[in-house]
């Protein structure tokens, strides 16, 4: 009980400096590594109240896939690391007024400060873990029998991005070679030989 | 504090998506950061879903959250190529420099 | 004879439709046609008419035939009739003939103006206005006509319509006119209101009543027949241009000559002569508004005439003499001498015409050259003109032999300019000898200036153009054979007629067309008139033209050394008495003054400015300020949301616990 609650609070701890430190970072590089470590830590909350399958699928999907492609993006971008920096601290002050009115409001509703509802406790007591079935079996029961629309609508999601990013960022370049199989399969005798009469010593 | 319950996680994932929302206005010179921030807010709802479905004994909330990672990926995806295809033309990713669609 | 007068009046009116409206289906020898026929034909049914009425059974003094209904609401039952009786009866000889000839005159003096059938389309309209004017049976026919004859003028003058000052003055002729037309539409209502209704048999009927009422205003308690009366002559004041509402006459000069010649000599002008006579029965009931008629007619006679003395421009002469004539017509009405008034209203329509359209060949001519100064010697290359003006000229001095032949011989304005003289004198009234004294006067300076346009135009040597006097040449028949018509009645008029007007045998000339008690009372003053006073006018013609001789012929230094010994006289006679600058003064700068504050200050600060400029402008204001939201910047975008969420969570927390 004590393990868990210290790991959660480190956990949750690191998780919020780290996302503090996306936001802040004079280096863009430095955000996604923050970025990364912030993920990290939510999968190891994830890993804590049991549902380790979306755990690690945050890992491969986010961090694996997601978080290096923006570090992919934010590496070839040729970006001046020198102008990035004015005009935050201009806003600051507003924005923190504002974040701490936004944050105080959804603490409240959730009742954690002295709320009257006693909905969460409720819900905390009848918390408890899925039955016997570990994480993975128990999402794989339901998401390819109820929910296998949703499933394979993702997957299309998946492949027009794809083919979103690809189109977007396609780009025809001059003097790239490409093969052309048809042309290549049905040229002819004519276009490729030509039989020429050549004197002695006298060259083509 | 040494309960933990559905609470500290919701507010865990309170504070990230308040940490997401003021990255995206108060950041002036990186359209990334913007993205990233939006990986943070999809990220505390996420953990937002997996603590209600846990504590609630029902998985409905963990599969909600795979589909909202798909579509997070999905969109980071093309987040990015449109950001590679505005610096190709334009040659800075300042956010000041991105409003010409004003009115 | 009811067809006669229907064709008579509606035939103008026809053609002016054909050659108004067809004008570039038929073309402008068509038009000139069936204008000219029309008015010719009319003419003649009035000759027809004139004879059976004039010379008729007493019986058929008086012909009224209904056309239709015009107004039937309530008490107020106004209809289209046409009324007919001598007095008619004159007046559409008047009219039709002077038309008709100026009309035959115009086909010669407008043939190189590009709209031909525009012009014969107008005066015919004018004709019909006119006829109209003078066969209502009703009030308000009577002003249908009259607005009419001022729409019709308003045209003509401002014919041709690319000359500013031109323009100019048809809108100074109507706008004053406007004033006169004001109190006139005034005295119409009085006569309703006091009589109920605005027929002519019904309002002669009461009128005997009428002249007992009193009626309130503002707090004064005046006599109601004087009060209605003296509204309608302001009305004829403003059509016959006398003192005060006199402006716009010089100016209507701007129209084409034959314009002036119909509108503005013989016809429209006199519409507030016929007015009166016409409405004599309450006149003679209304001693006091004839007073005021007398008074104003005579101050006209005397007044247009000291400014007929100095204008060089051959029109404004003979506009002038116009105007000062009218006042003698006009105060002959004011002493109850309605047939005098209308006596000298025919001779006078046939040679002011006949003065007018000669001017007009002179113009035409000398190539349009109007001013005096640039004339002279013209009796050379225009000598029946020359001859022609004369007889006019003779007939407006009013030239005669007295005493042979019963009342005298002579030109037509001998006739009855003495005739009505002697009425004034035999009056035996303050205003009757004031006007008597002021239109001796007045004959004098007529005399004088007629004979001064003779010898300026025709005598000595000429003083313009070379190339143009190589030019001039005697004007083609078309133009001179109206001058010859208009010559014989000139000549004719004056001695065939007396009789008829003014002598033995008016009684049955006129019947009860005009009221008879008073015109008897006066013509029986006239024969009573002392020799002397019969003979003065006559005397006072013959000085004057002589005088003219002596100041044009003998010695022309004189006129500028008497200009130069009276100079405050002569500039006060050669500016017109300043009445122009001063209705400027008092009239049009103020109302444009406050034209000017009500368009800029009223109109546009207000008005606009709360309006639609201000709304316009309010509207760009706030649509700036928010258009500064829609940056483009995301993350400003992303602070609206931020901030109406929170708004959004507070609302739900704090409001709704």
């Amino acid at each position: 009980m004590v393990l868990q609650a210290i790991a959660f609070w480190v956990f949750a701890i690191i998780t919020v400096a780290s996302a503090a430190m996306v936001v802040v970072s004079r280096n863009p590089v430095y955000s996604v590594l923050f970025l990364i470590l912030a993920f990290f830590n939510a999968a190891a909350l994830f890993v804590l109240i049991g549902a380790e399958f979306v755990a690690m699928i945050l890992i491969i999907v986010y961090v694996g896939a997601v978080a290096v492609l923006f570090l992919f993006v934010v590496m070839m971008l040729d970006i001046n690391l020198a102008e990035i920096r004015q005009g935050f601290l201009d806003y600051l002050p507003i924005g923190a007024a504002i974040g701490f009115v936004l944050l105080a409001e959804i603490l409240f509703a959730l009742g954690v400060w002295g709320g009257a509802s006693g909905t969460v406790q409720i819900l905390s007591n009848a918390g408890a873990h899925v039955g016997t079935v570990e994480n993975t079996r128990a999402i794989g029961r339901v998401l390819y029998t109820q929910y296998f629309y949703l499933f394979q609508v993702a997957g299309l999601v998946l492949l027009v991005a794809m083919i979103g990013a690809i189109v977007l960022t396609l780009r025809t370049r001059p003097g790239i070679r490409r093969q052309r199989v048809r042309e290549q399969l049905f040229r002819s005798k004519e276009q490729t030989i030509s039989i020429v009469k050549v004197p002695t010593r006298g060259g083509v | 504090m040494l309960s933990i319950g559905l609470g500290h996680y919701l507010s865990v994932a309170a504070v990230l998506f308040t940490f997401g929302v003021l990255g995206i206005f108060l950041n002036r010179k990186n359209v990334i950061v913007i993205l990233m921030c939006v990986e943070l807010m999809l990220l505390a709802v996420n953990i937002n879903l997996v603590a209600f479905s846990v504590f609630q004994g029902n998985v409905v909330g963990q599969v909600f959250a795979m589909l909202v990672l798909t579509v997070a990926a999905a969109e980071a995806a093309i987040g990015l190529a449109i950001l590679v295809v505005y610096f190709r033309n334009r040659g800075t990713i300042a956010v000041e420099d991105i409003n010409e669609m004003k009115g | 004879m009811d067809l006669a007068i229907k064709l008579i009046v509606l035939l103008p009116l026809l053609a002016a439709a054909i050659a108004g409206l067809f004008c570039r289906v038929i073309g402008d020898r068509p038009a000139q046609i069936v204008t000219c026929a029309a008015l010719l034909i009319a003419a003649a049914l009035s000759i027809l008419v004139f004879v059976h009425i004039g010379f008729g059974p007493e019986e058929g003094k008086l012909i009224a035939v209904r056309l239709f209904t015009w107004i039937g609401s309530g008490n107020l039952d106004v209809s289209w009739s046409l009324r007919v009786d001598t007095l008619t009866a004159v007046m559409l000889i008047v009219v039709t003939g002077v038309s008709s000839m100026v009309h035959v005159y115009s086909v010669g003096y407008m043939a190189d103006d590009p709209s031909i059938p525009r012009f014969m389309s107008y005066l015919s309209l004018f004709t019909f206005f006119m006829l109209m004017l003078v066969t209502a049976d009703n009030l308000v026919q009577l002003f249908f006509g009259w607005e009419g004859v001022g729409l019709a003028s308003y045209l003509l003058i401002g014919f041709w319509y690319d000359r500013p000052s031109a323009n100019a003055a048809a809108i100074k002729a109507f706008v004053v006119n406007r004033v006169g037309d004001f109190g006139f539409a005034l005295g119409i209502f009085a006569v309703w209101m006091l009589s109920g209704s605005v027929g002519f048999n019904d309002i002669f009927a009461k009128a005997p009543q009428i002249a007992a009422m009193r009626i309130h205003f503002l707090g004064a308690d005046l006599p109601a027949l004087e009060t209605a009366c003296v509204l309608l002559f302001v009305g004829a004041m403003g059509k016959s241009a006398q003192l005060g509402l006199h402006t716009w006459l010089p100016d209507a000069m701007e129209g084409p000559t034959p314009v002036s010649a119909l509108i503005h000599a013989a016809t429209m002008v006199t519409a507030g002569v016929f007015m009166v006579c016409r409405l004599s029965p309450l006149f003679e009931l209304a001693p006091v508004a004839s007073q005021v008629v007398t008074l104003i007619g005579a101050a006209t006679a005397f007044f247009a005439a000291t400014i007929g003395l100095t204008q060089f421009d051959i029109k404004r002469v003979v506009a002038y003499s116009t105007c000062s004539q009218l006042g003698y017509m006009f105060f002959a009405a004011g002493v109850g001498a309605y047939s005098a008034a209308m006596f000298h209203l025919m001779t006078h329509a046939f040679f002011k015409a006949l003065l007018f359209l000669g001017s007009g060949s002179v113009i035409h001519c000398l190539h349009h050259e109007q001013d005096m100064r640039k004339m002279g010697g013209v009796k050379e290359k225009a000598p029946q003109t020359f001859i022609l003006m004369w007889i006019g000229t003779l007939a407006l001095a009013g030239i005669g032999v007295p005493f042979i032949m019963g009342h005298g011989v002579g030109f037509a304005g001998f006739h009855s300019k003495d005739a009505i003289l002697e009425a004034a004198f035999g009056a035996d009234s303050v205003v009757g000898d004031i006007a008597y004294w002021l239109g001796i006067a007045g004959a004098f300076m007529t005399a004088f200036y007629s004979a001064r346009l003779m010898f300026m135009t025709f005598y000595g040597r000429y003083r313009g153009d070379h190339h143009t006097w190589d030019h001039a040449h005697e004007s083609p028949p078309v133009i001179l054979i109206p001058l010859y018509v208009l010559g014989a009645g000139a000549v004719l008029s004056g001695v065939v007629a007396y009789g008829w007007f003014v002598g033995g045998d008016w009684e049955h000339f006129w019947g009860q067309s005009i009221a008879v008690k008073s015109t008897e009372h006066i013509l029986h003053a006239m024969h009573e008139v002392p020799a002397w006073g019969k003979v003065l006018p006559l005397v006072m013609a013959l000085g004057g033209l002589a005088m003219s001789y002596v100041f044009y012929v003998v010695r022309p230094d004189l006129p500028a050394k008497t200009a130069a010994m009276f100079r405050p006289l002569y500039a006060l006679s050669y500016n017109k008495w300043y009445f122009d600058e001063l209705y400027d003064a008092v009239f049009v700068q103020p109302a444009l003054a406050i034209g000017r504050v009500f368009w800029k200050k009223g109109d546009g600060a207000m008005i606009d400015g709360l309006g639609p400029d201000g709304i316009a402008a309010r509207s760009q204001d706030i649509g700036g300020v928010l258009s500064r939201f829609q940056s483009g910047y995301l993350y400003q975008y992303a602070f609206v949301m931020l901030l109406g969420v929170a708004a959004i969570i507070t609302y739900f927390v704090v409001v709704v616990r």
